[in-house]
């Protein structure tokens, strides 16, 4: 079974809701990467994905878009990448989801990226430019060597087209809180419950929420109506600021306490 | 990649070929079907056609002349018969704005009161500020940050017509990054916002659509031909960076085999150098702004910086039909170096007392080559896409002895 899948059916079991912390690979640099994904692991985080730098990441707000440039100027590239994988999978059995745009994938041949992927231990797959219409042949291939292909749902996605896209999904499937990019946001929108429970009704698959969420209180407000919660650029931010200020000691630890805090505020029974 | 059928349409989910297609977030899926059928709907309804034409006609200055080029033949030897489209002579100056009409006539269909639009030399922003402006309509333009500082005057002249003009500092500061961040505007205002892209690029249904809107310069100047007595072309010379001008006047010659289609590129400083925009000459396919299609990248799937003297060239991506032109074998494709367009530029305005846009001056500065290996008597069409006001400056500078880049 896919680790994916085993982990939410162990968090279906405790009736929990799983933390998905996002980072930029080579953000600072590859062996900050491999530090601060273990750490999130130690912290509770359930399933981490792990963005691959893309040149121009047409979904991604500021905060993203300047940790894929530092990333790429750094020289981070698939190659790099798959080894950061590599080395995080000899310390950890975490699912780790790779975020990456389409076109390095197609440059490399969506086979051989596919076999690369799993082979380094990535056990899934999100291409936000590579929606249900022309994922057909790289779902053929995640498929054939065992990636979960996880696929977006908008809150402007009509229910027709949701039941189409959940049946297609595997792993989970991504609802994406608002409509517009990455980034830390002050309020979420408030009919995003009932989006999701929209979603849900579609399918008997995990459907874990991202985009904009950023604290705890966040969290809590939404861990009885997804079965997962992405956190992206509030982690990417507080890594590069407190790197950038501290050291990579310092940057680990704050992230890791981060993530302990978001993990915390995921489980029932908790303060809201 | 050779054996992309030639097909005059794209298929459903807009590919041609290989090429083409939606690659695009999901949050945008519903506002491009919208678009999609919005422009199902137009292309049928009389009306439509009827008001887009009226516009076209009063307001653009169509149909544009199509002058028999005599002193130019001349200078390349009297072999050939030389025509001009003149899209220079349209409103706001080159052919952007057939595009920009037709989409703001969508636009208003669909309901949507905010135009946003992307610009590389500010032709575009241009042609989108002033068909706003005709429709009363808010506009707002990304431009990067180095084309807001190369090309002043277009920004005031968008602001002149009522557009807000934002620069755009991410990435390589240019049109690709523009693109993105107007698709990113796009996703977060997909509700109110029509978003106008200024070329045969994009997610389907933008280079079928854009091609139609366009493909008035090829059918005008088709008949102005027979009119002329000179029947078909030979040739059909455009400059291609999107490709929209160059789509425009070899779509309604696509299907008259004897007709030589031919796309020119910007070499930049050289197709061997790091500095070109020769997206089908050097490119390989991938997926960019929404579309597969040719595109300058590197072995990792990254997108490169394209450069060009004519900052409507520079663009690492290209338009999905043209893609396929290229494999089908049906539009041959070549290059022309900065160095060579400037003489291009010189040369026009010399034998004709017509200054071209330096994008143009890539087509004129092809003829040079193309002419001598024509058969004598033959008859050459060129489309001249846009006038030179906008580049005597920087054009001024460069033969004062100036850096060439900037």
């Amino acid at each position: 079974m896919n680790r994916i899948d085993k982990a939410f059916k162990n968090l279906r079991k405790e009736g929990g809701c799983a933390l998905i912390p996002f980072v930029t690979a080579g953000d600072p640099n590859p062996d900050a990467t491999v530090e601060v994904v273990v750490e999130m692991a130690k912290q509770g985080a359930d399933i981490i994905e792990l963005g691959m730098p893309f040149s121009d990441p047409l979904a991604d707000g500021p905060t993203i878009q300047a940790a894929s440039f530092r990333a790429l100027e750094g020289g981070m590239n698939p190659d790099v990448y798959f080894d950061v994988v590599r080395r995080i999978r000899e310390q950890t059995d975490i699912p780790l989801v790779l975020m990456g745009y389409y076109n390095p994938v197609l440059k490399m041949g969506l086979g051989t990226f596919a076999e690369r992927a799993v082979e380094a231990g990535i056990d899934g797959t999100i291409i936000p430019d590579l929606p249900l219409e022309e994922a057909d042949e790289w779902r053929k291939e995640a498929r054939r060597v065992g990636l979960a292909n996880i696929l977006l749902v908008a809150p402007n996605t009509p229910t027709s087209r949701v039941k189409r896209i959940v049946k297609a999904s595997s792993g989970f499937t991504y609802y994406v809180s608002v409509l517009g990019i990455t980034g830390a946001r002050t309020e979420l929108p408030p009919e995003l419950a009932q989006g999701l429970k929209r979603v849900k009704e579609c399918s008997t698959k995990p459907v874990a929420v991202g985009f904009g969420i950023s604290r705890p209180e966040q969290v809590r407000g939404l861990r009885d109506v997804a079965d997962g919660i992405i956190v992206g650029s509030a982690i990417v931010k507080m890594l590069h600021d407190t790197f950038a200020q501290k050291g990579l000691k310092d940057a680990v630890e704050s992230v890791g306490n981060f993530v302990g805090e978001l993990k915390k505020a995921t489980l029932k029974g908790e303060e809201v | 990649m050779k054996q992309t059928k030639f097909v005059s349409q794209p298929d459903k989910k807009g590919h041609f070929g290989i090429f083409g297609g939606r690659f695009v977030p999901e949050t945008l899926m519903p506002a491009i079907t919208q678009l999609e059928e919005a422009y199902r709907q137009a292309r049928r309804d009389r009306k439509f056609k009827e008001e887009f034409n009226q516009i076209l006609k009063d307001y653009v200055g169509r149909p544009t002349a199509l002058y028999e080029a005599k002193r130019l033949s001349e200078a390349l030897g009297g072999r050939c018969r030389i025509f001009l489209k003149r899209e220079d002579l349209t409103h706001t100056g080159a052919h952007k704005i057939n595009n920009t009409i037709g989409q703001i006539l969508l636009a208003k269909k669909m309901g949507k009161k905010r135009i946003i639009a992307e610009t590389g030399a500010g032709q575009h922003g241009v042609a989108t500020a002033t068909a706003a402006a005709l429709m009363g309509l808010e506009c707002i333009v990304y431009m990067g940050r180095k084309d807001t500082v190369r090309q002043a005057m277009n920004v005031f002249r968008m602001e002149l017509t009522g557009a807000k003009v934002i620069p755009v500092d991410s990435g390589t500061k240019t049109l690709k990054d523009a693109i993105n961040e107007a698709i990113r505007d796009w996703v977060s205002n997909v509700e109110t916002t029509h978003y106008i892209i200024g070329s045969v690029v994009g997610p389907h249904p933008y280079p079928m659509m854009v091609r139609d809107f366009q493909s008035v310069i090829g059918r005008e100047a088709k008949a102005q031909l027979k009119r002329a007595g000179a029947g078909l072309p030979d040739v059909v010379v455009a400059c291609v960076g999107g490709g929209s001008n160059a789509m425009g006047i070899f779509y309604p010659f696509a299907k008259d085999e004897g007709v030589r289609l031919v796309g020119i590129e910007a070499a930049g400083h050289g197709v061997d150098t790091e500095h070109h925009s020769a997206t089908l000459t050097c490119g390989e396919p991938g997926v960019l702004h929404g579309t597969m299609s040719y595109l300058l990248q590197d072995k990792w799937g990254q997108i490169k910086g394209a450069h060009s003297v004519a900052p409507g060239l520079d663009y690492p991506g290209v338009g999905p039909e043209h893609s396929m032109f290229k494999d089908s074998g049906r539009a041959e494709y070549y290059t022309i170096d900065d160095k060579e367009a400037l003489e291009g530029f010189k040369l026009l305005s010399e034998t004709e007392g017509i200054i071209p846009a330096l994008e143009s001056a890539h087509a004129i500065a092809y003829l040079k080559k193309l002419v001598p290996t024509l058969k004598e008597g033959s008859t050459v069409l060129v489309n001249l896409s846009g006038r030179g006001d906008k580049d005597v400056a920087t054009v001024r500078e460069i033969f004062k002895g100036g850096d060439v880049d900037e």
